[in-house]
């Protein structure tokens, strides 16, 4: 099978320093943190170029084409980093509730009414400057996605409710009010063919980044990225996230508020998502308007499985995603392949990690290391 | 009779009639989702299997010019869907749900893939029953068309019931359900009734789909189901695990679907978006009133990772 094949054949990056002092165990474990991932998309990617010459289109193509329109050039750098910029915020929507145990998919709906909040922030309150523009957008963009989070979390510690459907409903909810405000109350009249707020002013809009040709929103996303992993991985409070994560019960032995930890992290989550729909408002569209469902808290749910809710992963595998999705327009006009193409590869290589997952603890790495050493 | 009663009585019979029609893929959707949670297994991904349904449907009744060939298809493709499901949830370490949200995404990428060409392309209709032909009012004989798909759902969820209360393969399918360790001192393959049972309700899910392009809206469109088949999995909880209760809650949920809908015909605009909004706030409203912390739902299978 070619899922089992290229799993073995991925790239294994065995340190030996960093296996010094360890149990084989634990450095089995570090491995396959890469190995299994990286077999995994590597398999996907194999699967989907069946799918491909199966549908007549050659491989090779495909990929030459990803490769120049995401990477081949310092422009298609650019457009992929700043397409990256709310999928990372996007990703990190779903990792950090995951650490808890939680699978929260809804990150659409924070996104959405983030950019709204944003929108509506920058169509009463005018003439702040641009600092405090910009963070009063971003302010209310993050309490408008924590609180539609946070509400997941608590509804899950307070009732039972299920978290993946809560929140998947919540996103249709955050949708349906977006499309009512945008074509109601918020409209500016000018906007005929796509109803949006009124443009901001040119002083809340953020720019390129010094010295690239990215709007700041990719600073704004990698530092999301550091700061949730120090949260996470180096505090107090992320170990006993953790700890809820790995055993519930025994959290609550512990007396650990569980409550608080899930609705605080899960509103941490939203925040984050609101605030790249406040990104997507503030440095790409100048309103809030339909584009904001633009399907990135999906693409985010991916990209977090694929990170295995490790957020400094994140980073690397939102660029290569953000390189595949910068790519689809090229793909579209050259091979005459639709748009959904790029659906059927995040669908493909989403279940390629997941059926991995089954051969955690099986590779054998540690008997293969002390055969070669 | 004054002007706002007549607009109230209108809204009332648009919206039964809007019930009945937005109903017919819950209940198809729903009962495919019970189906396949009673042996013990949750598919989340019956959205990708509905909207895939609903495009394989059309796809196959626009090319062979027969809508019932296209059901057919539908079915067929939702079987796939449902096999995979099964087989990949089989292996171990694998969790249902993360499957289940991946097969959503695949599902509707693949039928939008495939499904490009067939956006412009008109389908023949399923065929309807007229009960309303007795009535002179062209509102009450627009709310009574009914689809001879909501018939057969009907007489399926009651047949559904039947076979799970007093049939061997029922009682197998229960006994899988409540617990994996009794099934297997009985001798009885529980992957394989999970696999068989997921095929099952994946097929009877993209049934759900043909209807939605092949009747109501009846066109295929990359927006012809809005989570209906995410809101089945709520539903079926809501309906704790009841076939039969699948039909009244479906219905309740299609009237709340036909809301929007039934106000705008009548000429009230305000709000038309929020109205949008209502059947996912009703499923949530429910979820959080039959769900609890500290008991497992009523008559929740004992072996569902969901309730746990």
């Amino acid at each position: 099978m070619t899922l089992t094949s290229s799993l073995n054949a991925g790239p294994a990056p065995v340190a030996p320093a960093a296996g010094r002092g360890r149990s084989a165990g634990a450095l089995d474990r570090r491995i396959e943190a890469f190995a299994l991932p990286l077999g995994a998309l590597v398999a996907g990617l194999a699967v989907f170029a069946l799918f491909l010459m199966m549908v007549g289109k050659s491989p090779a193509e495909f990929y030459g084409l990803v490769f120049k329109a995401g990477f081949g050039t310092a422009f298609s750098w650019e457009n992929t980093l700043a397409r990256a910029s709310p999928l990372l915020l996007a990703a990190l929507c779903v990792a950090i509730p995951a650490r808890l145990g939680l699978v929260v998919i809804g990150g659409e709906g924070a996104i959405v009414l983030g950019g709204v909040a944003a929108g509506a922030f920058g169509m009463y309150l005018t003439g702040l400057g641009s600092s405090m523009g910009i963070l009063g957008m971003a302010v209310s963009a993050i309490c408008v996605g924590g609180v539609w989070i946070g509400l997941v979390g608590a509804l899950r510690y307070r009732r039972g409710v299920n978290e993946t459907i809560s929140s998947l409903l919540l996103a249709y909810i955050a949708i349906a009010l977006m499309n009512h405000f945008v074509e109601g109350p918020l409209r500016d009249p000018a906007s005929l063919n796509k109803p949006s707020t009124a443009p901001l002013e040119d002083a809340y809009r953020i720019g390129a980044m010094p010295g690239l040709d990215v709007h700041g929103g990719l600073a704004v996303g990698i530092l999301a990225c550091v700061f949730s992993w120090i949260l996470i991985e180096r505090t107090a409070w992320g170990f006993s996230a953790r700890i809820v994560g790995g055993n519930i019960r025994a959290a609550q032995i512990q007396g650990l508020p569980v409550g608080w930890l899930m609705t605080g992290f899960c509103a941490l989550a939203g925040g984050f998502a609101g605030l790249a729909g406040m990104l997507e408002v503030a440095a790409v569209h100048g309103s809030a308007n339909g584009s904001l469902a633009g399907g990135y808290g999906y693409t985010g749910i991916l990209i977090a499985f694929l990170a295995r809710h490790n957020m400094l992963a994140i980073i690397p595998v939102a660029v290569l995603l953000a390189g595949f999705e910068a790519s689809s327009g090229l793909i579209q006009r050259r091979m005459d392949l639709p748009d959904a193409t790029i659906l059927v590869l995040q669908g493909i290589v989403f279940i390629s990690i997941l059926i991995s997952e089954t051969f955690t603890g099986r590779l054998g790495l540690s008997t293969l290391w002390r055969k070669t050493s | 009779m004054s002007e706002t009663d007549l607009g109230v009585w209108t809204v009332l019979i648009a919206m039964l009639g809007g019930a009945i029609r937005v109903s017919t893929p819950y209940i198809f959707v729903s009962l495919g989702e019970c189906l396949t949670e009673r042996s013990g297994r949750i598919n989340l991904g019956l959205e990708g299997t509905l909207v895939f349904g609903a495009m394989s449907g059309y796809a196959i009744a626009y090319e062979t010019g027969s809508a019932w060939a296209g059901v057919l298809a539908a079915a067929l493709a939702g079987t796939l869907f449902g096999l995979f499901h099964g087989w990949v949830c089989k292996l171990p370490k694998v969790n249902d749900i993360a499957i289940g949200i991946a097969l959503m995404l695949l599902g509707m990428g693949l039928a939008f893939f495939f499904g490009k060409p067939y956006i412009q392309p008109v389908a023949p209709d399923l065929p309807t029953i007229a009960l309303g032909a007795w009535s002179s009012s062209p509102q009450v004989e627009a709310a009574l068309r009914i689809n001879v798909l909501f018939v057969v759902g009907i007489a399926l969820a009651f047949f559904i019931a039947w076979m799970l209360r007093s049939t061997r393969i029922g009682l197998v399918i229960r006994v899988v359900g409540d617990s994996a360790d009794a099934a297997r001192a009985m001798g009885i393959s529980v992957d394989r009734v999970r696999l068989l049972a997921t095929a099952a309700g994946g097929a009877l899910a993209g049934i759900g789909g043909a209807y939605l392009s092949l009747y109501y809206p009846g066109s295929w469109n990359e927006g012809v189901s809005s989570g209906q088949g995410l809101m089945a999995v709520a539903l079926v909880i809501f309906a704790r695990w009841s076939p039969v209760n699948c039909i009244w809650a479906a219905l309740l949920f299609g009237a709340a679907g036909a809301l929007g809908p039934a106000l705008q015909s009548v000429g009230v605009s305000s709000g038309y978006y929020l109205s949008y909004a209502a059947p996912y706030v009703l499923t949530l409203i429910l979820l959080i009133a039959t769900s609890s912390t500290t008991r497992a739902v009523r008559g929740a299978p004992g072996e569902l990772s969901i309730t746990k």
